[in-house]
């Protein structure tokens, strides 16, 4: 019902063109133009085979879900427990409980630091986080920081953008947590994450993966991955906003306590107190995003489909061109940050512009309808490493191509008609 | 539909390229530091004021930090516009510059605070006050048309203000 209009067989059968033909809103012209979105990092567009699922859920079977018996709702039950036992596989997660719905990556990252936060971490305890944190693993940290006094370690960066790891094991001394981003929202880094959570556990620490960049693109396994928590987001891999998840190992979400305490997420309540639910019950507090969690299941049977390992091959074939074809281009007016060693790098793509300010590029880029991100994507601390403010930022996804990279170069040349140069 | 010309103007890139009155004052001026929180850009007005009240000069002013050609466009022109005049003068600029942004204060005496700032239909902002000649500010009326840069352009005014709010209190 959901499969997308791609062949699924041959490794040279991905045809973003195809792929395109799925997202209804590349149907649009601005201006008499087409769109080129490059900013999937920050949201990907949706397919109709999403858009599909998610409108006939609440035409047909939409009903409140664990609450009632009537035959509706316990078909609409079936389908969001349906969604969660597809997000289980995709990851290679034992159980579909070990599965969180959240309102987003950072409540789920939120949701992590308050309830083992809390449980585990009292004045004096230490978190290992890094220099290329989105805020959302950076802020619920200090909140507890504040709250608690804990200490919070930081691991550098190298001249390339990837993770100064020298010294990793004297920043893992004594430490509870560490809790790093699989790969770069800026820099497009990929980091060693298995070599990360190894060497957290030889330490005797609770590994915490940000995957929120890394699940879209490529195969995860969290067995092999070696995480014991992990945060990711249904908007950055073509499903819903509204909806965020957390994995973790079963035995690990149970001895956390609750975050948010409310309807759905007890077995009982007393005048005395309260009783939690099994998982994972007892992290979803009042009503869920039903209807996202069904576009969710969707958009997993989408790139699924498409073939995990095929996104990853396209994206960094795309990467790679782009890297080679507008530093050829464009020669040293063009700065791009990050490694450029394409197997350590995903496709994202920070970059800077002569000494024009990344406002002001993607004001003009947004004249040719190229859309890139400006600003600090929400990771000062990595900007202020960086040694800027603000950079501007393109990312790649399944419906980009070499004539979106193209686009971008055309637009970018435009830059000096305005500034004079 | 709004062109690049309208917000790019020449005398804008001109300021943007040579700024006027750059960089930071040693005490005893005053410092009041800006944020755009949506793109990251700090600025710091540094003011000398000969006084604390309405009557005073602004005897010099500087901007120091980075931003955007229309922040820091902006900011230039908006030194350019108060050094030499009156605290009172300075804020009635203020008021009218921001009225062509299309954002009416609420009050002059409070901390205005950047990012609640009050924005009305942004094609229909209002001329300036008659009293008010913003002269070479005019440039930056086409801001208006881009709803998302305006609070690039008012960065700079608005961190003025609160440092002659601090000014006023001291």
């Amino acid at each position: 019902m959901t499969s997308p209009t791609i062949p699924q067989t041959a490794t040279c059968g991905f045809v973003p063109s195809r792929v395109k033909q799925d997202f209804p809103i590349f149907d649009r012209q601005i201006n008499g133009k087409r769109i080129v979105y490059l900013d999937s990092a920050n949201s990907t567009q949706k397919p109709r085979q999403v858009i599909n699922a998610m409108t006939h859920f609440i035409e047909h079977d939409y009903a409140p879900i664990n609450r009632s018996s009537y035959r509706l709702a316990s078909d609409a039950t079936d389908a969001v427990e349906g969604a969660r036992a597809k997000v289980a596989n995709f990851i290679g997660a034992r159980r579909p409980h070990e599965v969180i719905f959240t309102k987003n990556a950072t409540e789920a990252l939120n949701l992590v630091a308050h309830s083992w936060g809390r449980a585990n971490m009292a004045a004096g305890d230490a978190i290992l986080l890094t220099h290329m944190e989105h805020h959302a693993n950076v802020v619920p940290w200090q909140m507890l920081q504040a709250e608690r006094g804990i200490e919070i370690r930081w691991v550098p960066l190298t001249e390339d953008g990837q993770l100064e790891l020298t010294n990793l094991d004297s920043l893992l001394d004594g430490v509870k947590a560490f809790s790093f981003t699989a790969i770069s929202n800026v820099l497009g880094t990929v980091n060693p994450v298995q070599h990360l959570t190894a060497a957290a556990h030889r330490h005797g620490a609770v590994a915490i993966v940000d995957a929120c960049q890394s699940v879209p693109h490529t195969i995860t396994d969290v067995q092999a991955m070696g995480a014991d928590l992990m945060a990711f987001s249904s908007h950055k891999m073509c499903g819903p906003t509204g909806l965020g998840l957390l994995w973790g190992k079963e035995a690990l979400l149970d001895e956390m306590p609750p975050f948010l305490g409310g309807g759905s997420m007890i077995t009982d309540v007393r005048l005395d107190g309260f009783t939690a639910a099994p998982l994972p019950d007892k992290f979803e507090a009042g009503t869920q995003p039903t209807t996202e969690a069904v576009g969710l299941g969707a958009a997993v049977d989408y790139i699924s489909a498409l073939g995990m390992d095929h996104i990853h091959r396209h994206e960094t074939a795309l990467i790679s061109y782009a890297i080679d074809s507008l530093s050829q281009r464009f020669g040293a007016d063009l700065t791009i940050h990050g490694p450029r060693n394409p197997e350590i790098r995903a496709a994202v793509m920070s970059f800077a512009y002569r000494n024009v300010h990344p406002h002001d590029l993607s004001q003009i880029l947004d004249e040719s309808n190229v859309y890139v991100r400006a600003g600090h994507h929400c990771a000062k601390p990595l900007m202020r490493t960086l040694g800027t403010g603000a950079t501007a930022r393109a990312s790649f996804y399944i419906y980009n191509d070499e004539a979106d990279v193209d686009a971008l170069g055309d637009a970018l040349a435009h830059v000096g008609d305005v500034f004079n140069f | 539909m709004p062109g690049l010309e309208d917000l790019y103007r020449e005398i804008i890139l001109d300021h943007y390229n040579r700024p006027r009155n750059k960089g930071e004052l040693p005490p005893p001026a005053h410092r009041t530091d800006g944020m755009n929180p949506l793109c990251g850009d700090e600025i710091a007005v540094y003011l000398v004021v000969d006084g604390t009240t309405d009557d005073s000069i602004v005897t010099d002013i500087s901007i120091g930090g980075q931003g955007c050609s229309i922040s820091q466009a902006s900011a230039s022109m908006m030194t350019t516009a108060v050094k030499g005049k009156r605290v009172s003068e300075a804020r009635e600029i203020i008021t009218a510059f921001k009225a062509m942004m299309g954002i009416r204060d609420q009050t002059h005496d409070q901390t205005h605070d950047q990012t609640h700032d009050q924005t009305h239909d942004h094609d229909d902002a209002e001329p300036a006050s008659p009293a008010v000649k913003l002269g070479d500010l005019e440039a930056l009326r086409g801001v208006v048309k881009f709803p998302v840069r305006i609070k690039c352009a008012t960065l700079a005014w608005n961190t003025m203000g609160q440092g002659l709010d601090e000014l006023a209190g001291a």
